[in-house]
């Protein structure tokens, strides 16, 4: 089987201080893969050079496109990297006003990618936009708000709605619960693993919360002052640490 | 005698609008930056504008200034003194007499001619600035044909008025690749869009120039549910009786008296001349 994604020696530098270095890993078709670490250690950035938000010094990320195949998205033009962005990719930022256009109503958010990729049927993308809404459990009836109107989980759901609507193939999720109340994360991530089985969705998740990775992930990588200290199965990591700072990062954890 | 350099500008300024222009032709719909100069009028009043007529104008053109179809509002008045003075042009208030046309927010509704250039005044080039604020971001989304965002504005005029509500500057797609702001015209004049005459846009403060050569296609965007409607007030034209003309909405007194004219002033006085006659048109000639 072919990787879906595919990252060799991935480095970023920050002038002489490192964003991240030399990481490499497959990600199979219909496998999450947690990525975990502390403030600063390099996550965000290695998703941002994942995503093509960040163009990576050195390195090359192999993604398996639909009609080519295994192709490097760093020596992409721009173009079809944006569309691969619009379609088979979807990122979901911790923030969701970072991911949603906020002057625009609900509908019209989860619309948008479809009239991105050609979507000219205005009665299609409303029904669609209200199937997806209720896919991430928001009422039809706040089809028409803002998303300024709803609450932190529901901007958080809708973003999520927005990206999937294209049917994407693998999805960067960038600490996708951080900000939101232990219930509505529960929620959230019922919902999410719920979606990515649906779908079989190939997922990369940041997060510094290991509850969510132990939820979602099948893999998980450590990462600490932009290295990747370990990697493995997500039970095997977090239930016998064989480095220090994921040891470290495990007994962290307050038992309630 | 004036002091002024012919059409105010100096020289190598009006060569520099010019290739701006050329560009601006060859690449219909792209907005081609351009060095714009102070003028001796305020922002939003039409310095695009003028910078593009006195960079076309030649000894022997007649000039036309319209300001919202009418020939006699001040923005008309003034620009064309402005050109009298600095280029001693002949200017006339009819469309059919002149060979270059200035104009704010209307098309005249006599079709044009491929021997007039109709020069439009813009305030904001950019279609998709209320959606996209950054000029970065909507020049790359030019570049790269990202258009779906202009459909969100559609959508959400739909969303929220059973119709698409946008009703003047209603964006096209030119010759099937460029996204244009058509200035603010009526979208009753989007159809006329598609002329005999060259087209050309001048943005003052935000150094635009763009254009549609003859004979270009341009589109209206829609949804193909919601088809694009050229629409206007449901009235005849209550001096001239024109059914087919776009018409401003006149209130004449306190009681909710109103009145419905051709906005496109000069068109409206030769269909009087012609003998046609509206609601409150004068009765004199009855007798």
């Amino acid at each position: 089987m072919t990787p879906l994604l595919s990252a060799r020696s991935i480095a970023k530098f920050y002038g002489t201080r490192i964003g991240c270095t030399d990481v490499s890993f497959d990600l199979y078709p219909g496998e999450v893969l947690g990525i975990v670490g502390e403030s600063g250690s390099g996550k965000s950035t290695l998703l941002n050079c994942l995503a093509g938000h960040l163009a990576p010094d050195t390195g090359e990320i192999l993604f398996d496109t639909r009609t080519d195949g295994p192709r490097d998205t760093l020596r992409m033009s721009e173009a079809e990297r944006r569309m691969l962005s619009r379609t088979d990719w979807a990122f979901v930022h911790q923030n969701p006003r970072d991911g949603l256009r906020m002057g625009v109503s609900a509908g019209g958010n989860v619309g948008e990618r479809l009239m991105a990729v050609g979507a000219r049927h205005y009665g299609n993308i409303r029904a669609e936009a209200t199937d997806w809404l209720g896919r991430v459990e928001i009422t039809d009836d706040r089809l028409d708000d803002r998303p300024s109107d709803f609450s932190g989980g529901m901007q958080q759901r809708l973003q999520i709605a927005r990206n999937l609507v294209t049917g994407p193939r693998l999805v960067f999720m960038d600490e996708p619960t951080g900000g939101l109340d232990v219930s509505v994360q529960a929620r959230l991530l019922d919902l999410l693993r719920g979606l990515v089985r649906e779908m079989g969705l190939s997922a990369i998740i940041v997060t510094h919360d290991l509850a969510v990775v132990r939820l979602l992930a099948h893999r998980l990588m450590v990462m600490k002052s932009g290295h990747v200290v370990e990697q493995g199965l997500t039970d095997q990591v977090l239930d016998d640490p064989q480095h220090a700072y994921t040891q470290l990062l495990v007994s962290s954890i307050l038992q309630v | 005698m004036s002091d002024y350099n012919f059409a105010y500008l100096d020289e190598q300024t009006k060569r520099m609008i010019r290739r701006a222009l050329l560009k601006a032709v060859a690449v219909p719909g792209y907005q081609v930056p351009f060095a714009s100069r102070e003028m001796p009028m305020p922002y939003g009043w039409g310095t695009g504008g003028v910078q593009v007529t006195a960079a076309c104008l030649t000894p022997d053109d007649t000039l036309k200034v319209i300001d919202q179809g009418a020939d006699d509002t001040t923005n008309a008045v003034s620009i064309r003194k402005f050109f009298e003075k600095t280029a001693q042009v002949a200017t006339t208030e009819q469309t059919r007499a002149a060979s270059v046309i200035q104009t704010r927010h209307r098309i005249p509704e006599e079709p044009l001619t491929a021997d007039q250039i109709l020069v439009y005044q813009v305030p904001i080039p950019e279609p998709l600035r209320f959606l996209e604020p950054r000029e970065t971001e909507t020049r790359r989304m030019h570049a790269l044909e990202e258009y779906g965002l202009m459909h969100v504005k559609l959508y959400e005029d739909i969303a929220r008025h059973g119709h698409i509500a946008t009703s003047y500057a209603y964006p096209v797609k030119v010759e099937g690749r460029y996204v244009m702001d058509p200035s603010p015209i009526p979208k009753f004049d989007n159809p006329k869009l598609e002329t005999a005459a060259l087209q050309l846009f001048g943005a003052g403060r935000e150094q635009r120039i763009y254009a549609i050569p003859p004979h270009t296609r341009v589109v209206s965007l829609d949804f193909e549910d919601h088809p694009f409607e050229a629409s206007k007030a449901d009235h005849p034209c209550d001096l001239c009786g024109a059914r087919h003309t776009y018409l401003d909405e006149v209130i004449t007194d306190d009681a909710g008296g109103r009145m419905f004219v051709c906005s496109d002033t000069d068109y409206c006085a030769q269909r009087r001349a012609e003998g046609h006659r509206g609601r409150l048109s004068p009765q004199e000639d009855a007798a």
